[in-house]
């Protein structure tokens, strides 16, 4: 018998909120967290992005620590993951962190890069720059005994992590899982998009006709799954990952295909694999970055994948581009849309502006959302999709 | 429905040697550090205008997954979305975040560039391989402290055996402080001529050779 990949729990460290709940909460009332930034640190001119706030950050890490006799320093991103994961972990006491069966997965595209400026360097060891030993000193916070995994394939990374949870759990080497996907604002990326001229003025539109490039963000998601009945015997409603895959374009490194076939091929795989016909999907969640072409993309892969009436929005006008975070927090947003059948709104955006006639939901409602297709796609050309469902309770 | 997969081809360059199916090719230690890459680029003949774009990581990943097509042409065997490409390296692309470091840095001298920023994920290499051999099934980058013979194995053998993919192009690309190691090599589900089980043993074996 085929085992499930069950949710459990999760949680959203972002400028709207350090949980899951408090987030939707915040985009319920379309409150976005990209914000105009005055910040020398990020870029010696004004940038729109979205900021986690440092004294809370901080002030909710000392709390965390409080009880922990181990003075160990921890770096920006580390402590966001150590919130998430601790926040998982008070939500459901089945989860057992320190079980040879618990397995982490991170999913970075940067880690810890803002150790390479020359200005933070010192206070660090050398290695720490390692997205490895980001990751072990990750496991080694909650005395977890696996080696942990590490995905870093740019923007799909955290869809990517959370496909491989679901495969890890099916061979039962593990039944339990913790994806963790995670990046943060620094000079280093924000210069990086900059000279690409990729960055809008404003706060980013996706899929709109004025639409003119992504706002950067920063945070972390987390979703721990599991192929143990016994860890969902309380959960209200319970929502399985049922399919995934991976695609890539083969046609250019920093731009995507003008076909979308790659990315229509990850979104085939995974409704395939999840048994589901593309009438059946209740509702699409987006990569949605508000570049030109990569919004232009998407509505012909949808299209082609018979999903173009699907409702469909993209998250990123709320919590900007998180790169290897956005791809857990969005499905996590998706979860919680099914949890309280209710559809977000894409702020910032007015009139559709892409290729093929999508659904872009424009204004927040209640829906009936049974199930959740996540797509993303990103730089080396690559594309993933994962699908979620609602499962009875028996 | 157990089946078993092989290792079907093998190419490693690393230490100022190329060896293709664990037959030494290619060598010239007295070259240093990267600059084999582009020695062993010339020796063979490679002719991809693209090459010279890339940055160091993607060009020893390019020089190695010529050399192993070439010698068992997974393309023409294979549907383009069957063919997988999973990759692991400890460094990531330190090699070229340092350098993008470097340009901005000092505010009076900063100059970030976008042929430079474009090679600052690990994954560009599979893109890069994907289009130049018009590849377009599973892709996925690992980051691990050392080759993990175990998990890469395991892993590879249950998407074939699931059937996401019904052949792959897998190993290690690392490239860091002038130091370089490639370890590519093809899975597939009939055994080919090195006759070689895709087991964590048997790849321990290669890999350590």
């Amino acid at each position: 018998m085929k085992l499930e990949s069950y949710i459990v729990a999760d949680n959203i460290i972002s400028p709207l909120g350090f949980s899951s709940s408090e987030n939707f909460e915040q985009l319920k009332q379309k409150k976005t967290g990209v914000k105009r930034l005055e910040s020398s640190e990020l870029s010696s001119e004004p940038v729109c992005a979205a900021l986690v706030d440092t004294q809370k950050l901080n002030s909710e890490f000392a709390k965390l620590t409080t009880n922990n006799i181990e003075a160990k320093e921890y770096t920006r991103l580390e402590k966001m993951v150590l919130l998430s994961i601790n926040d998982c972990l008070k939500q459901n006491s089945n989860i057992d962190i320190t079980s040879k069966k618990t397995l982490i997965i991170l999913s970075t595209t940067k880690g810890n890069v803002d150790l390479l400026d020359p200005t933070l360097a010192s206070k660090f060891d050398k290695k720490r720059v390692y997205l490895w030993e980001t990751a072990n000193v990750i496991a080694q916070h909650f005395i977890n005994p696996n080696k942990p995994l590490i995905v870093s394939n740019a923007c799909i990374s955290g869809v990517l992590a959370i496909i491989l949870g679901k495969r890890l759990l099916e061979t039962n080497q593990y039944d339990t899982i913790i994806v963790s996907g995670v990046d943060i604002l620094t000079r280093f990326v924000v210069s990086g998009f900059q000279s690409f001229k990729a960055i809008s003025n404003e706060v980013a539109k996706p899929y709109d006709a004025k639409r003119d490039g992504i706002s950067l963000g920063e945070g972390c998601g987390t979703v721990v799954l599991t192929n143990k009945v016994s860890s969902i015997k309380y959960q209200v409603s319970r929502i399985v990952v049922s399919g995934g895959a991976s695609s890539n374009d083969a046609n250019h490194i920093s731009g995507p295909s003008r076909t979308g076939d790659g990315l229509f091929l990850a979104i085939d795989k995974t409704l395939k694999e999840s048994n589901i016909k593309a009438s059946e999907v209740d509702y699409i969640s987006g990569h949605g970055t508000a570049t030109i072409y990569n919004d232009d993309m998407e509505s012909i892969a949808i299209t082609d994948a018979k999903l173009a009436a699907v409702p469909m929005n993209s998250l990123k006008s709320y919590f900007g581009h998180t790169l290897g975070a956005a791809g857990v927090i969005e499905s996590i947003i998706g979860l919680q849309s099914m949890r309280e059948n209710t559809l977000i709104g894409t702020y910032n955006f007015n009139e559709l502006g892409v290729t093929m006639p999508i659904n872009i939901i424009k204004n927040t409602q209640a829906a009936t959302v049974n199930n959740c297709l996540k797509t993303s796609a990103g730089f080396g050309g690559c594309n993933a999709a994962v699908f979620f469902q609602k499962v009875e309770n028996n | 429905m157990e089946q078993k997969n092989y290792i079907t081809s093998l190419c490693s360059i690393k230490n100022g040697i190329v060896s293709l199916d664990g037959v030494s090719g290619f060598s010239d230690k007295s070259i240093d550090g990267v600059d084999f890459i582009k020695a062993a680029y010339k020796e063979y003949q490679l002719s991809y205008p693209k090459f010279y774009k890339m940055d160091n990581l993607c060009k020893l990943a390019f020089v190695a997954s010529e050399l192993l097509l070439k010698n068992n042409p997974l393309t023409k065997k294979y549907a383009s979305q069957d063919i997988a490409i999973v990759i692991a390296n400890s460094a990531s692309s330190l090699e070229i975040d340092t350098e993008h470091q470097r340009t901005i840095s000092d505010k009076n001298n900063y100059f970030p560039s976008p042929s430079v920023f474009v090679y600052t994920l690990p994954n560009i290499l599979i893109g890069e391989i994907a289009i130049r051999n018009s590849i377009k099934g599973e892709n996925s980058f690992f980051i691990f402290d050392k080759f993990d013979a175990e998990f890469m194995s395991s892993y590879i053998n249950s998407i074939l055996d699931s059937s996401k993919a019904k052949c792959c192009i897998t190993g290690w690309i690392e490239l860091y402080e002038n130091k370089y190691e490639a370890f590519l090599y093809t899975v597939e589900q009939q055994e080919g001529t090195l006759k070689t089980e895709h087991t964590a043993q048997e790849l321990k074996k290669l890999y350590n050779h």
